[in-house]
């Protein structure tokens, strides 16, 4: 009897034997070197000289990375709520086309595919406050456009924009969701006079809501690693024109308002050497990652195919 | 009564009508706005150098022999040699060593089993800024750092996400198919092979392309490791290195996005609607 059961564990071992070793070799062990260098000071050259808890005192009185907290905490307010409520749209719509659904799949989907530094090169032209074709479209109505990249106040919301077109992979996510609801739930309503918005509400909502929820939070931890757009937004926007070495100098461009937390982290790591203190930013940049995943997990109910 | 009952009819059918027309008209116009952009880089791609540093969106001249240009100068079909052997081998590599750990947390029972499926999606949070440091110096004190060994090595070992999207597909197989070979006296990876694999094919194939559009486009991970040795360099950082000491070219490096992103575009329209049906997360299927 006992060997049997020893052969049946050493069968699920064999099943997770990779996946364990991944995750000890590629999470367990740097997660704990980066704990153990955010007490530490050190350059890619030097050892790592033991500090305390000076990093983290450190960050207590940082102008840069007050800003730094405010732009990501804005994007995290603004972006995640509007890039769901926009996906579930385009998944509603795209689940009821019947004619073309392929085609519109495709065209929606295509921003994704563009690799980000492109697309945002493409959307900084687009939007250029003087000659860019947005504008000039908006004046041919008598819309006096904005500075969109280029103004503190609209940089931000420029950045939300691109996210909105790029947002194909979530789309696609909800888009299952959606044509995953049993049409004989939306066949027995219809029988009892609900209409369109009673249904979204009453069917298509509660049957999505794991979905939603899983959207909330890898939408925060995307936020919160936000980098490459905001890097060459302000690249791009502040007429620097490159996408390599030195990027660092202009981010942040306009008056600091697109400069999020990793562009911070990556600036004190690799523009400052300070590795130590980078180390500091990137665990509490974990801890707020790990808070927000204990929220999923609380509810990890809707992601483990029971039916209660 | 009699009488009114086919007017009703006809004014259902053109309500029908109607919402037919206006789900449609806004389908093309997103899909106008959508494309815009594409169809900017597209139009950029064909300008001249000088052109393509002005705001102007229509060339003057057309200049196709751009394409003819990128692979003159720069090694494009090596760096494209790279993206597919970093794309397709970690992909494939990928599934194969996170469909049996999916299948483990799915469907077998085992002590640990949901605490274990709390640290998948753990991982699955991580941002990769915070684990950048260490994993580096760990490449590069086994000299590895310069190739593609450490984008692809990882891939032996199983990826979150992808272990989180094939458990959540693997759960919607119902379990009297399993009970039925193991009756017939097939061991659990014989199972996994001849009855559960054939069974998961969309779901695989949605991890699959997850995964392999993931490499294909992946800056931050070739930047990071490949940077150092340009033999090793992936289509992304080729992308950056049209550039003079004074200016980018903008039109070249237009056309090779163009260049890179159309395989992708081929494959997806394709494979559409594979993707939709291989995904679920919630664990059942409508």
């Amino acid at each position: 009897m006992d060997g049997v059961r020893l052969r049946r564990g050493l069968t699920t071992f064999s099943f997770l034997a990779p996946a364990l070793i991944g995750i000890a070799v590629f999470f367990g062990y740097p997660l704990i070197s980066a704990v153990y260098f955010s007490f530490t000071k050190f350059d890619l050259l030097s050892v790592p000289q033991w500090v305390g808890l000076s990093n983290y005192r450190q960050m207590a009185d940082d102008p840069f990375l007050l800003q730094a907290v405010r732009n990501t905490l804005w994007m995290v307010m603004v972006f995640v709520p509007v890039r769901i409520i926009f996906t579930i749209g385009l998944a509603m719509l795209l689940a009821q086309l019947k004619r073309g659904a392929g085609f519109f799949r495709t065209i929606l989907y295509l921003p994704s595919l563009v690799p980000s530094v492109a697309a945002t090169i493409a959307f900084v032209y687009l939007l250029k406050p003087g000659t860019g074709p947005v504008n000039h479209l908006l004046e041919k109505i008598g819309i006096n456009g904005p500075l969109w990249f280029n103004s503190p106040a609209w940089a931000k919301p420029s950045l939300v924009l691109l996210g909105l077109w790029a947002c194909g992979d979530l789309m696609i996510i909800f888009l299952a969701a959606v044509l995953g609801v049993p049409e004989s739930l939306y066949e027995a309503a219809s029988l009892d006079g609900a209409n369109a918005w009673h249904k979204f509400r009453s069917i298509t909502l509660p049957s999505i809501r794991p979905v939603i929820l899983f959207a909330a939070v890898t939408g925060v931890i995307y936020t919160l690693q936000y980098f490459d757009q905001a890097a060459v937004a302000g690249s791009i926007a502040s007429g620097q024109a490159t996408v390599g070495a030195g990027i660092s100098q202009s981010f942040g461009y306009p008056e600091g308002s697109t400069f999020t937390y990793p562009l911070w982290l990556y600036t004190s790591g690799f523009r400052y050497n300070a590795l130590g203190y980078a180390n500091a930013l990137a665990i509490a940049l974990f801890v707020v990652a790990l808070a927000v995943t204990v929220i999923l997990l609380r509810r990890a109910k809707a992601f483990s195919g029971e039916e209660s | 009564m009699v009488l009114e009952r086919p007017r009703v009819a006809v004014r259902e059918r053109r309500q029908i009508r109607l919402a037919w027309v206006a789900r449609h008209s806004i389908a093309i116009a997103l899909a106008v706005m959508f494309i815009t952009p594409v169809a900017y880089l597209v139009l950029l791609s064909l300008m001249t150098s000088n052109q393509a540093l002005t705001s102007d969106y229509w060339p003057n001249t057309w200049h196709p022999e751009n394409y003819v240009k990128v692979f003159e100068a720069t090694p494009l079909p090596h760096y494209l040699l790279n993206t597919v052997l970093y794309a397709v081998t970690a992909t494939v590599l990928t599934l194969a060593s996170s469909v049996p750990a999916a299948y483990a947390l799915a469907k077998l029972r085992f002590r640990g089993r949901n605490a274990l499926f709390l640290v998948v999606i753990c991982v699955m949070m991580l941002p990769p800024q915070v684990v950048t440091v260490p994993l580096y110096l760990m490449w590069a004190r086994y000299g590895l750092t310069g190739s593609l060994a450490p984008l692809i090595i990882p891939a032996l070992f199983g990826d979150a996400f992808c272990i989180f999207l094939l458990r959540q597909f693997l759960l919607t197989i119902p379990g009297e198919y399993l009970d039925a070979a193991r009756v017939d006296g097939c061991g659990e990876w014989r199972t996994l092979l001849r009855v559960v694999l054939p069974m998961a094919r969309p779901g695989i194939a949605a991890a699959g392309l997850f995964q392999f559009f993931f490499c294909w486009n992946d800056y931050y991970g070739p930047l990071l490791y490949t940077s150092e040795n340009e033999n090793s360099w992936t289509l992304t950082l080729g992308l950056a290195s049209f550039r003079t000491v004074h200016h980018i070219d903008w039109n070249l490096v237009t056309a090779a996005t163009v260049l890179a992103m159309a395989p992708l575009i081929i494959i997806f329209f394709f494979a559409q609607r594979a993707f939709v049906q291989g995904i679920t997360l919630t664990g059942f299927k409508g």
